[in-house]
């Protein structure tokens, strides 16, 4: 019985494998090595990664929650029942029903397109952002690592600044000087957050620099950039993945206390902080106002740290 | 030892001065004139310029910089543009508000991360673990203000168990749904800390040891497992406190506490720059000072740190 099923198993991974074979394009008689050289040279990390997110349910649910929101951002007029900024002076403050799903606010605007709408702020800030901080952290990370000495300790001691400052704090401090907005809003959180990537992308190249496909590239006469561009970076490049993934939580995080406390998006935009500080007065008479956009933002950041988990795990299995 | 706490110490200096360069810098940019702050509105230009020769703020930057710096390390933070008091004086007055509030939330975050830590580890993949980890994973995600907001209906509104905001008399009422939402991020990442440095203390052969010497599995865990599991999560909750310190503004705020972060966030809409740069620079150094002892603490447990020559920052 046992040796049977171990035969068929042989018989179908056999089957298989001619299958595939036919699939990437080698059929008929030809050598089983240069099947198996396409095969190989074809999987590598990121692909091995890819795979093993595949198998993470939660890391899927993250993924899925993600490419939603992105959807609703980006088809927020289609979706939205209303315009987000209309006024509507007979249904203030009405409770949700089949009209309003969510409710309406005092001014009469309906709470499910605000939060549609709301959608797009969020995934802006939270993508321009850490796009602006990856930017920076990898130009200064790369500088510091590669050449080490003086580069180095000046870039690690303003660093080190950047670490001092309790997130938020500065964030506020920033937003202060800038003004509202939400061009500001991307700079300000894309500053402050810029020491993590230098730091990470740093101490991955102090540790690929040495290597030996590294010396062998010098001596073979590759230029500073091109080690930096096409030997280190694609192997530095996980873990930056992975931060980049849990930051767009984070930003998002930042941008709605900083639009909570006035000094980020400007009304009448619809945005989740936002709405929750407009909701703040009116927690007696109108709970629902603040029910829906907290929950909209619990949800996003979900999402990202689900799926930065997931490819944490799915780049280093070694780390579960 | 002693030489690793020098330079430490001798590290933080640059940190500390381009903290300061930096808010002072900030805040420098702000178009607003300190003058028309304190003398509002129909003031003669003259008395506008002879209060800003009394302030020193028509001297050049690197000046005012100079003087300031000079001012803060006799221990002077400057006088409020709004308020005519000290900055010293007005911090002294809220800090203590803050520090009550920030221990409390320790408290909350030892007792429930590191409980909830421990049976997660105990009972892995049972029912508690699952829930502790679904709640731990949500925390993390939920914003602090909307927290204390859902707390209020809840436990204020609806139940009118606890005041809704303040400090009141001061009592412990007051403290609970503040305390509990400053803490709720940090008992979150205290709990799955404990949860797997406990898995990892557990698969130790002195606990197989333990066991089969007859001790009890409350003794085994008590006494052998925690101990050594703790070590990391002690660092965690020790860098904590320089984080609740700062992130207070948003809790502060919600639930009208009079502490210094709101009192900084109010400065920062009335323009009062030097209640800001003062009271973010405590809060700064409460931070990096928190991060020093917990560094000199590692070192001392652990003497590899120590030797290390050239350390890599990671």
């Amino acid at each position: 019985m046992h040796g049977w099923i171990q035969e068929s198993g042989l018989k179908k991974k056999k089957l298989m494998f001619e299958k595939e074979k036919e699939s990437i394009g080698i059929t008929g008689e030809i050598a089983e090595d240069s099947y198996l050289e396409k095969k190989y040279s074809r999987s590598s990390l990121y692909k091995d990664a890819l795979k093993r997110l595949r198998r993470n349910k939660l890391a899927m649910l993250g993924l899925a929650i993600v490419i939603a929101l992105i959807l609703i951002a980006l088809f927020a007029p289609l979706l939205a029942p209303y315009d987000p900024i209309a006024r509507i002076k007979a249904d203030s403050s009405l409770a949700p029903s089949s009209v309003h799903l969510f409710g309406t606010d005092l001014l009469g605007r309906d709470i499910f397109s605000r939060v549609i709408y709301g959608s797009r702020i969020s995934i802006e800030v939270g993508i321009i952002a850490v796009g602006i901080s990856v930017i920076i952290g990898l130009f200064l990370g790369a500088l510091s690592g590669y050449f080490g000495n003086i580069p180095d300790t000046v870039i690690m001691r303003i660093a080190d600044i950047f670490f001092a400052f309790p997130y938020i704090l500065g964030a506020i401090a920033i937003m202060t000087v800038l003004g509202p907005g939400v061009i500001n809003i991307f700079i300000a959180i894309g500053i402050l957050g810029w020491a993590s990537f230098a730091r990470i992308f740093r101490s991955s190249i102090l540790t690929i620099k040495n290597k030996e496909y590294i010396e062998a590239a010098r001596a073979l006469g590759a230029s500073n950039y091109r080690i930096i561009t096409k030997h280190i970076f694609p192997n530095a490049f996980a873990p930056i993945i992975v931060y980049a993934t849990m930051n767009i939580g984070t930003a998002i995080i930042v941008e709605a206390a900083l639009s909570f406390l006035g000094l980020g998006v400007q009304p009448p935009t619809a945005a989740w902080g936002k709405m929750l500080a407009e909701s703040l007065d009116y927690i007696d008479i109108a709970p629902w106002m603040m029910v829906f956009p907290g929950l909209a933002i619990v949800i996003t950041v979900l999402g990202f740290v689900l799926l930065g988990d997931g490819l944490r795990d799915a780049f280093d299995p070694k780390l579960r | 030892m002693f030489y690793y706490i020098v330079r430490r110490i001798l590290q933080l200096i640059p940190v500390v001065i381009g903290v300061t360069l930096i808010l002072f810098l900030l805040l420098y940019i702000i178009p607003e004139d300190p003058a028309r702050l304190i003398l509002q509105k129909g003031a003669t230009p003259e008395a506008l310029a002879n209060l800003r020769a009394k302030l020193g703020i028509d001297k050049p930057i690197y000046v005012q910089y100079w003087r300031y710096m000079k001012n803060l390390f006799s221990g002077d933070l400057g006088t409020s543009y709004r308020y005519q008091r000290s900055v010293n004086s007005i911090l002294a007055e809220h800090y203590p508000y803050s520090i009550k509030l920030a221990l409390a939330a320790i408290i909350i975050e030892i007792i429930i991360g590191i409980f909830t830590g421990i049976i997660s580890a105990v009972k892995k993949y049972s029912f508690w673990d699952m829930l502790a980890t679904i709640s731990t994973t949500l925390l993390v995600c939920v914003p602090v203000y909307w927290l204390g907001m859902v707390m209020q209906v809840i436990f204020g509104l609806k139940l009118g168990l606890l005041p809704m905001s303040g400090y009141g008399d001061g009592s412990i009422r007051y403290y609970i749904m503040p305390a509990l939402a400053l803490a709720s991020v940090s008992t979150a990442y205290v709990a799955r800390m404990m949860r797997s440095t406990m898995l990892e203390s557990l698969s130790n052969d002195y606990i197989v040891t333990a066991y089969a010497k007859g001790l009890s599995q409350f003794k085994v865990i008590g006494k052998h497992a925690l101990k050594n599991a703790l070590i990391p999560v002690v660092t965690l909750i020790g860098l904590d406190l320089g984080s609740i310190m700062g992130g207070a503004i948003l809790t502060e705020t919600v639930f009208n506490w009079p502490g210094v972060g709101r009192t900084v966030y109010l400065a920062i809409l009335q323009r009062d720059a030097p209640v800001v740069i003062g009271g973010t620079i405590v809060l700064v150094m409460i931070f990096v000072i928190m991060n020093l002892l917990v560094d000199i603490l590692y070192a001392w447990l652990d003497p590899r740190i120590r030797f290390e020559k050239k350390e890599i920052n990671v």
